[in-house]
């Protein structure tokens, strides 16, 4: 006797299979036994390695790891910082995107274009240049502010997509009660937001550690500078890019690990 | 007192292709102080339409809407208050799914009426308490049948205090067994004199609690009359049709 007049929805199915992949790492986490086991193996694989080759051949690779990992300060203290960069960036142009102002709205959709549209390396250079021929800046702000509106635009993709993710129900049932548009956004949309966004956000950290890379470029001392440096003095080419790429796959496997638990705490919390 | 005048409202949408689409045309309804007015309706005759004018989370194009004899259409019109004056309760309950019940029920009364956080939740208890859940309050909304996540969006809007409460289809999106229990907190509330506009097809409740009915059609009111007439002697054809279907 109710709702005779409503048809159930049908549920579209695509007609061919589809598949979602991600250029970013995989993130190891419980529930997902394969991507566990061979981040164990490689996680295993690459400090045994290591290890290996600074304990029994101590010749190179022992000088060669104590002088590349002073770069490791660089490159932690770059991509921190540009992570905090461009969450608030990504933040600002999330909402941006779907606010009711056109012309805000068109600014972030230029914004976002713009930066996909253009390889990392070269925007990295160009802003780093433009930025420190405008105001004069210090070469390791400069990349953190050009690595934050690089990555900002990616991370301002992804927040309005989480955004646009909360059912309209949830907007109306707060306006219903009273409540500003500010608190609609600050009490009911926004923690949404962070919980559907985390495990793309924590993608783009990985990716941020790795691309970090970019600055050596830039004259910043990070790992990846610090191998070149080595290599130049020494010739030794090979073995330097051998221990530099471990441990940047350390770190990488390290952080895809600790954002794999932070998704596990997250789906225990509701 | 609460008494919700509806007067000559239209609300149109333009669809898809960019046709406009009169949801709501030159529309007159009265709910006095105490009241339960039912509108029924087929799919898309406006019904949500007109019910969501009422408090402005669908702004009339033209017409007006008096709620105790002000103007809230007016462009100084304090929006705010009236939503807390008018609890709203949807078919799909919209918690607040990151939220307990018992943050469900005070977020509002706390941020819009400033009220103190252990004022806000004794309040949330006696409500839980009237609507049989007060051993669900640390419960995510999850965490409950549809029937128990609706009567805690009731008890959520009754938070506010609120003069009148509009309710679009509360038991449209449930399974039948968990109907009554829904039903049974909005009967008591009529009970009590609540003044309500709601949108059901629950013609037991109908019967039950309603002073008036009205039956809307493309966008129009049709037929507005007690429930006794409209079940035993509906005047316009359409109306006899509609209620021929559901009855
Ligand atoms: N936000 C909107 N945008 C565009 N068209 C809308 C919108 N809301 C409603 N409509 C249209 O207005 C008409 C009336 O819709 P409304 O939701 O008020 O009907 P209803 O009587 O509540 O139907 P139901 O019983 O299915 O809930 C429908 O044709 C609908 O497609
Ligand atoms: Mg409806």
């Amino acid at each position: 006797m109710k709702d005779f007049e409503k048809m159930p929805v049908k549920e579209e199915k695509p007609n061919h299979p589809t598949i979602t992949m991600t250029d970013g790492v995989l993130i190891p986490k419980k529930g997902n036994k394969r991507i566990l086991s061979s981040w164990m193996m490689t996680f295993i694989g690459a400090i045994a390695l290591l290890l290996f080759l600074i304990i029994f051949k101590a010749d190179p690779y022992r000088k060669i790891f104590f002088f590349v990992i002073k770069g490791t300060p660089t490159t932690f203290e770059i991509t921190i910082a540009a992570i905090i960069g461009a969450v608030i960036i990504g933040t600002l142009t999330g909402i941006g995107s779907v606010s009711n102002n056109r012309l805000i709205t068109s600014l972030c959709g230029v914004y976002v274009e713009l930066i996909r549209g253009i390889p990392l390396l070269v925007q990295l250079m160009f802003l780093y240049f433009a930025l420190g021929s405008i105001i004069h800046m210090e070469g390791n702000i400069a990349a953190i502010v050009a690595l934050s509106i690089c990555f900002g635009a990616y991370m301002g993709e992804i927040v309005r997509a989480g955004i646009q993710a909360i059912p309209k129900g949830q907007t109306e049932a707060a306006t219903a009660l009273g409540l500003t548009k500010a608190q609609t956004f600050m009490h009911v949309i926004l923690p949404q937001t962070i919980k559907i966004v985390l495990p793309a956000i924590g993608n783009e950290f990985i990716s941020m550690l790795k691309d970090s890379s970019l600055v050596s470029v830039l004259a910043l001392s990070d790992i990846l500078k610090k191998g070149r440096e080595y290599i130049s003095r020494t010739f030794l080419s090979l073995q330097t890019m051998l221990i530099v790429a471990l441990i940047y796959l350390i770190f990488t496997l390290v952080l895809s690990r600790l954002v794999g638990l932070m998704e596990e705490r997250l789906h225990k919390n509701g | 007192m609460a008494k919700i005048e509806i007067k000559n409202v239209t609300k149109s949408f333009i669809d898809p292709d960019g046709k406009i689409m009169n949801a709501v045309k030159k529309t007159s309804l009265t709910v006095n102080d105490g009241e339960v007015v039912v509108i029924i309706g087929p799919s898309g005759s406006g019904k949500s339409t007109l019910l969501r004018t009422v408090n402005l989370l669908g702004a009339p194009d033209t017409g007006s809407i008096l709620f105790d004899g002000v103007d809230i259409t007016k462009n100084n019109a304090d929006t705010r208050k009236l939503r807390e004056e008018v609890g709203m309760v949807f078919q799909q309950f919209n918690l607040f799914p990151h939220l307990t019940v018992l943050d469900n029920i005070t977020l509002a009364p706390i941020k819009v009426k400033k009220m103190k956080k252990d004022e806000a939740e004794k309040l949330a208890m006696e409500l839980l308490n009237k609507v049989g859940l007060a051993d669900k309050a640390n419960s995510h909304p999850n965490q409950l049948s549809g029937g128990q996540q609706q009567r805690v969006a009731i008890a959520r809007a009754l938070a506010m205090k609120p003069k009148a409460m509009l309710f679009d289809e509360p038991t449209s999106a449930l399974d039948p067994e968990m109907i009554k229990e829904v039903l049974d907190v909005m009967l008591s509330l009529a009970k009590e004199g609540m003044t309500m506009l709601l949108v059901t097809h629950e013609m037991g409740f109908a019967k039950a609690a309603a002073d008036k009915i009205v039956f809307m059609d493309h966008g129009e009111i049709i037929e507005e009359s007690s429930p006794e007439e409209m079940f035993s002697n509906p005047k316009s054809e359409r109306t006899r049709d509609f209620l021929q279907h559901i009855l």
